[in-house]
């Protein structure tokens, strides 16, 4: 679609003329689905065809009874692109409920991270103490490396690794966003 | 449908095992379905089987399974029913795609049956194997892989459930071979589950005021409409007419609106959009207040984004949640049912028109300035008495068809513009044309469709040279199966469309856009065990039309028309509506450099 060069006519209408004016910023989905083949090909499909992109992705079956998953998805976007997303999730047949995590207030998020560091003397006991604050655990440990598990939310995890770099992080595996409900009310 | 309904209830009760291939035909039955558009091969066997043994369902053999799909779509479009097409695994399943894609983009309610390598096989690469869930999940409403005959006829149920409700769209079922033949159950579609992908929100009267309070204060309204009010049936249409009519505001409608609102009707614009009429983007482009209803801010009705009508308010009445903000952000929108959401405007309006008359003089103005517009004749062109003009063929079609039970459908390209242009249409669901995807060779077995639904009708083709070619072995299937179908081929020996943009945008190079070595479209047609007519000059057209309407058989008309017409008005791509060209020589600098990257 072109957005054009020229000069545009002022607008009478409350609304910005172009949907994807405003200041674009990161977005907690979450997509309560059927459990049933092919229905997380749907969801993926459909970020993909119409350009949205996908930067963490969770599910798993989450009411075996009901047939129920949780997809879990943090994309990116104008509030328009992200409206947009929505109703296009809503669509989809398989799709219960769509639930703007980031718009509620009331919502928790979590990810779990796996960070491997190599160090020696100083970092080693650096990195034990940069854990501690983090409330990290150990879960594998050698002569020259450990593993820590961390939980919380993404930014925390973030500045984990920050943290870790520079004391000999090597690799680093993450599950993407989980999010629930504050409160006795579910989803 | 509820007569038909009744007529066949299904004659297996729950408990009884039948094989997989018979409890389809069940759910078909108990869905009504009338007719199947379809093509046989291995992996749907079990399935022509069981056909062969019943005579509730007529079946069509089709000879290209794109062929069968739009079949399916004229037949839907013409009836407000769900089309039904069988096809095999594997080349049947791609060759659907396209018919598929052209169903999800229009908004066409199709239950597409495709057979699939028997369950054991699935992954192996078998013979006539292939992905079909995973190719065509991107251009259907919804799909299914069938796991056992025992879910089979639930399946199809909510199939017809989810194509008809909401938007409409195409669903797809694969069935592999061996669950046609496995014995289960029947799923009544009172059992079947039936879930909702698009839940249908009622009227919220908040809204409706809000609308009127526009509406009755506006200075400069239109009505924008779409093939959104021809889905919602023949109730939107009529409630459509009579908010028109007590408003007085003018409507214009996209191309695949044309019927929902009279053409004869003095409220009529036109169609809008690139090839619409210079009253209709006008109006769009200076209007105050925009009620559109059942369409889609499509690009080839917006032109340029930024430019799009600039000064008005937007009432965006949709089915569909995803349609509204979409590309145009609208100030009221109003999700739900065309038909639902205009009556109860209706009611409003003369609520309130019972307290204080709504003041006419408001829109005075507008309406003689509308009327200024409308004055520029823009669909107006300089006719040539030795040679036939293209627009001129579809104005004397139109003026002998009047009167008569005429259906239309059309290709792709300047001949579909055309037809837009100078073909007029008083009810719904008689213009059936590729308008999202632009599919070539649509108009051909949609008129077959069509034709089907209604044996008696008059059922025109408006083609094109080259699209005719895309699927013209279809005339075989009209003529095995007695559909008097009339191909009217607007032949200019070009690829028009690519022709006009080619002149437009590259400098007049018109590289491959030359129709070489078309065939003789009467001896075509003869070979086909059709009627092949021609016509070459002004003087002769009437009579052979004429001849063509009288002759009940399938007809290839050829039309041989001036070659390098183009269509006007034209909204260059990347400009707004208020920079029409209207015709005359163009030079080849009216598109600028942003537009000539847009289709
Ligand atoms: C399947 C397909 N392929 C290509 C196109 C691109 N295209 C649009 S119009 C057109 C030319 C159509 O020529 P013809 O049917 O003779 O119609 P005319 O424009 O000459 O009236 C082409 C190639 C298309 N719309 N569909
Ligand atoms: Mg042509």
């Amino acid at each position: 679609m072109s957005t054009g060069q020229r000069q545009a006519a002022p607008s009478q209408s409350v609304y910005p003329v172009s949907p994807d004016q405003g200041a674009a910023a990161e977005s907690i989905i979450a997509i309560l689905v059927d459990n049933e083949p092919a229905v997380l090909s749907r969801v993926v499909g459909l970020f993909s065809a119409r350009g949205y992109n996908i930067e963490s992705l969770t599910v798993a079956e989450t009411d075996v009874e009901k047939h129920t998953s949780r997809i879990t998805v943090v994309t990116h976007g104008t509030t328009a692109k992200i409206d947009q997303i929505k109703a296009q999730l809503g669509r989809l047949v398989p799709v219960r409920r769509v639930i703007d995590v980031t718009a509620e207030s009331d919502a928790l998020e979590r990810e779990l991270a796996l960070v491997k560091v190599s160090n020696e003397g100083d970092q080693r006991v650096e990195s034990l103490r940069v854990a501690d604050i983090f409330r990290a655990r150990v879960i594998d440990t050698t002569g020259s490396s450990f593993v820590f598990e961390v939980t919380g939310a993404r930014e925390k995890i973030s500045a984990f690794i920050d943290l870790m770099k520079p004391l000999g992080l090597t690799e680093i595996s993450r599950t993407g966003v989980l999010s629930i409900r504050r409160g006795a009310e579910n989803d | 449908m509820a007569d038909a309904a009744q007529k066949t209830k299904p004659k297996s009760s729950t408990g009884v095992s039948k094989s997989g291939a018979e409890l389809l035909l069940d759910a078909f039955e108990e869905q009504g379905v009338e007719v199947i558009f379809g093509y046989p091969g291995g992996a749907v066997l079990p399935i022509y089987d069981a056909l062969h043994q019943r005579d509730t369902i007529r079946h069509i053999l089709m000879r290209h399974e794109q062929g069968a799909l739009h079949a399916a779509e004229g037949y839907a479009r013409s009836t407000g029913k769900v089309g039904v097409a069988l096809v095999t695994s594997g080349p049947g399943a791609t060759n659907a795609v396209t018919g598929l894609a052209d169903a999800l983009l229009d908004s066409i309610p199709i239950v597409c049956i495709t057979g699939q390598v028997a369950r054991a096989f699935i992954g192996t690469d078998a013979f006539q194997e292939c992905d079909t869930t995973g190719i065509t999940r991107s251009c259907t409403k919804h799909n299914y892989l069938v796991q056992s005959a025992a879910e089979l006829s639930g399946v199809v149920h909510e199939a017809f459930h989810i194509a008809r409700r909401g938007r409409p769209g195409p669903v797809l079922i694969d069935i592999p071979k061996d669950a046609q033949f496995e014995e289960a159950a029947y799923t009544s579609r009172e059992n079947a589950k039936n879930r909702n992908c698009i839940v249908v929100p009622d009227v919220r009267s908040g809204d409706i005021d809000q609308a009127i309070d526009l509406m009755r204060y506006a200075r400069r309204p239109v009505f924008y409409t779409g093939g959104g009010v021809i889905n919602a049936g023949p109730d939107a249409c009529a409630a459509l007419r009579a908010l028109a009519r007590a408003t007085g505001f003018p409507l214009t409608s996209t191309l695949m609106g044309l019927g929902a609102f009279p053409a004869s009707d003095p409220q009529w614009l036109g169609m809008l959009g690139m090839h619409g009429s210079f009253e209709a983007n006008n109006a769009m482009h200076d209007c105050d207040l925009m009620i559109c209803v059942g369409a889609r801010f499509d690009d080839r009705v917006t032109g340029r984004l930024d430019a799009f009508s600039p000064g008005s308010r937007k009432i965006h009445i949709d089915i569909d949640p995803s349609s509204v903000n979409k590309n145009v952000p609208v100030d009221l929108p109003i999700i739900g049912d065309a038909g639902a959401i205009l009556s109860a405007l209706n009611a409003e309006w003369s609520e309130r028109e019972k307290k204080e008359k709504h003041d006419k003089s408001r829109i005075a103005d507008w309406l003689s300035q509308v009327d200024g517009w409308r004055a520029r004749a823009s669909y107006s062109f300089e006719n040539c008495d030795k040679r036939i003009k293209p627009q001129h063929a579809v104005q004397r079609l139109y003026e002998l068809t009047r009167g008569k039970d005429v259906y239309v459908t059309t290709e792709v390209g300047q001949h579909q513009m055309w037809a837009a242009q100078h073909f007029h249409f008083d009810e719904p669901n008689r213009w059936m044309t590729s308008g999202g995807l632009g599919t070539m060779g649509y108009g051909l077995p949609a008129a077959l469709g069509v034709q089907v639904a209604h044996p008696d009708a008059l059922v025109i083709d408006i083609a094109g040279d080259a699209s005719v070619q895309m699927t013209m072995q279809e005339m075989s299937a009209a003529v095995q199966h007695d559909l008097p179908i009339k191909i009217f081929i607007l032949n200019n020996a070009y690829l028009g469309m690519v022709r006009q943009w080619q002149e437009l945008l590259h400098g007049g190079r018109y590289s491959h856009s030359y129709s070489e070595s078309l065939p003789d479209f009467v001896k075509l047609a003869e070979a086909y065990g059709g009627v092949g007519l021609r016509a070459e000059t002004p003087a002769e057209l009437d009579a052979k039309i004429e001849e063509m309407i009288a002759v009940k058989k399938p007809v290839l008309f050829d039309c041989v028309v001036t070659n390098e017409e183009n269509v006007f008005p034209m909204i260059p791509s990347g400009a707004a509506h208020n920079e029409m060209l209207l015709g005359g020589k163009v030079t080849g600098d009216e598109i600028s450099d942003e537009g000539r990257v847009l289709v």
